[in-house]
């Protein structure tokens, strides 16, 4: 340290601080801006592909209205009675002589525009019945979303409390040891499988409550819905207590200095300057809910019923893709509806996730910086 | 000399294993100013956070020795610091309104304390920002976010907010040392106002300001109370070798 000029070896000149290319830096920022962008093109063209997926239900709407017509049609012959060129007709004839081509050829041209009536319409994905393999296929998402809504509902009514208050506990009144051991834990919770949950709410708490409550459906939407707020409870546990702690120690001196009590501080200053953490914390959480599929699929009966009982069974969207997907035949209406499904998820989650992120940025600075009146 | 106000009798704090107050024995009259100066870390700040408890705060803390306010030793068993904290206020170094309007934030003190009357609370406020010396200031925006104030105005806001709450010793800790000169000066004036009906003590790291506004300053120096006067003394020809080079800034 003596000697700096022997030291580091520099000499001080127009050539030694002439710009330098150094090409393993170059390389490395380019690989790591690379991947970045990686990622983000993963997610939009997975939404791409699930969404490409869903576009022949509207692409081919022009064609339904037309084999609609045609069905009337024939529906006018029947009612008419003045040919027997009807379907029913011809599949007759089909039936009675099998050794000519031709009629064959037919009778599966007639099966296909049958088939193609039972194409999704926007009309018929309002539908209130979701019977997609049956005979007459219908695609109502009504009682999906019904579904899906309940079991929010009843989850995050349940998670939204018990979360919160566990992190105004942690973040205000735990000593600092407890406080050391609540947090990791209820965060490990966060990396439970959710299988391991509806697992558990399929054997153990479907059958306490069914004892409790003594109602008829061993699984239904309560079931699941509390199964799934034991699955967001640490997303909103996490979130409600970094917003806590982030409420500067300063306004807790304050309100303390003034002779409040360590409640009406949590209650009164912190938990209200917390707010749209919490907020975000709680939209979080429902984003996670509606996504849930293990969950949903094992513990909440999976019958798509539209109604305001609790403890009636229900089947959410995630657990209908979860479901069907693997038995669907490829290119089929009922697949194109699913991936519908998909693509209405994915537009939902990240919304909820978008607005959690902004509104929460956008206010919390506000608040800190005193840029609000 | 006045009535003493706070007694302090063999204090001493550990924050763990590490002694930040040793054995601190002072008696603080009423109704006067008193400040403490000395240099960074040498526990003044936290030999004011003794006087209403706030040191409870952090858990480390251990305390031995007594500090008596009217002569009731306030770290006994029996004592709710909550309500000792009422008629021991604080005012901190950064101002720290509440992100709640103006009036709410003055209001809180009483509110909390159970008062909901609306016609006694506006009352309570208004004498209350009038007592800081803010009141003409903002008297028309009382339900505007308080953090739209200027630095000086939050922290005349926040002594405002002390004093809804009727406390009878304001402990004030470096109160104008986030401010530009003119809102100092605006203090400092009201620390002189104040003082008439409160007894006043006041960390501070500006020499100028301690001799401008107390009547008795104590300097602290690692931990140790090395000398307490009248501050005219301690400015002109204080006892100790330590306490003059401090004041006359060979050392700090």
């Amino acid at each position: 340290m003596d000697n700096p000029k022997e030291t580091s070896g520099f000499v001080f000149s127009k050539e030694s601080l002439k710009k330098k290319f150094r090409l393993s830096e170059f390389l490395s920022e380019k690989i790591i801006t690379g991947v970045a962008f990686l990622s983000i093109a993963i997610i939009v063209l997975i939404f791409f592909f699930v969404f490409r997926e869903s576009l022949p239900i509207f692409s081919q709407q022009k064609a339904v209205v037309k084999v609609e017509h045609a069905e009337k049609q024939e529906q006018y012959g029947v009612a008419a009675d003045s040919t027997q060129t009807n379907s029913s007709g011809q599949e007759q004839y089909g039936v009675t002589s099998n050794d000519t081509m031709m009629i064959e050829d037919q009778a599966r041209e007639v099966d296909t525009v049958v088939h193609g009536s039972d194409r999704a319409t926007a009309k018929s994905l309002l539908g209130k019945q979701w019977l997609p393999v049956s005979d007459n296929p219908r695609y109502g998402l009504i009682p999906l979303f019904v579904g899906t809504l309940k079991i929010t509902l009843i989850a995050i009514l349940f998670a939204a409390p018990i979360a919160i208050l566990a992190a105004l506990f942690s973040a205000a009144f735990a000593p600092y040891w407890l406080r050391e051991i609540i947090k990791p834990a209820i965060e490990l919770l966060a990396g439970f499988p959710s299988v391991v949950i509806g697992f558990f709410a399929l054997m153990v708490m479907a059958s306490f409550f069914q004892n409790l409550f003594g109602y008829d459906g061993r699984l239904n939407a309560f079931v699941g819905g509390v199964a799934m707020a034991l699955a967001a409870i640490p997303i909103i546990f996490t979130i409600t207590e970094d917003a806590l702690t982030a409420v500067p120690k300063t306004y807790t001196e304050a309100s303390l200095a003034l002779g409040a009590t360590r409640w009406q501080t949590a209650l009164f200053v912190t938990l209200p300057a917390a707010t749209p953490g919490i907020f975000a914390a709680i939209l979080l959480g429902i984003g996670r809910i509606f996504g849930e599929t293990m969950i949903a699929l094992m513990a909440t009966g999976n019958a798509a019923m539209i109604g305001i009982n609790p403890f009636e069974s229900v089947r959410t969207l995630a657990a209908t893709i979860g479901a069907e997907m693997a038995e669907v035949v490829f290119g089929d209406t009922h697949y194109n509806v699913l991936f519908l499904i998909g693509a209405l998820l994915f537009v939902f989650t990240f919304s909820l996730n978008a607005v959690a992120e902004f509104y929460v940025k956008g206010k919390l600075v506000k608040r800190f910086q005193g840029k609000q009146s | 000399m006045k009535e003493i106000k706070i007694r302090t009798h063999n204090l001493t704090l550990f924050y763990g294993a590490k002694m930040a107050l040793n054995s601190i024995s002072m008696d603080i009259p009423e109704k006067e100013v008193t400040a403490f100066i000395g240099p960074s870390g040498c526990g003044k700040s936290t030999f004011l956070r003794t006087l209403n408890r706030m040191n409870d705060l952090i858990p480390s803390v251990r305390i031995t020795g007594e500090v008596l306010v009217d002569g009731l030793n306030i770290y006994d068993k029996q004592i709710d610091s909550v309500n000792l904290r009422k008629k021991v206020g604080m005012v901190f170094q950064k101002s720290n309104p509440f992100s709640k309007s103006i009036f709410e934030n003055v209001a809180y003190g009483p509110r909390i304390n159970g008062l909901n009357n609306k016609a006694k609370l506006a009352e309570i406020v208004e004498t209350s920002l009038k007592k800081a010396f803010i009141w003409e200031e903002v008297k028309d925006r009382l339900h505007d976010s308080a953090m739209g104030l200027s630095g000086g105005q939050q922290q005349r806001m926040c002594i405002a907010r002390t004093l809804a709450v009727e406390p009878e010793i304001i402990l004030m800790d470096e109160p104008a040392s986030a401010l530009d000169p003119i809102s100092t000066a605006k203090i400092e004036e009201l620390i002189f106002e104040l003082k008439k009906n409160y007894t006043i003590v006041i960390v501070t790291h500006n020499m100028q300001q301690a001799a401008r506004v107390s009547d008795l300053t104590a300097f602290f120096y690692l931990g140790e109370l090395i000398e307490f006067g009248k501050t005219r003394k301690i400015f002109t020809t204080p006892d100790k070798k330590h306490t003059e080079e401090y004041i006359t800034g060979r050392f700090g």
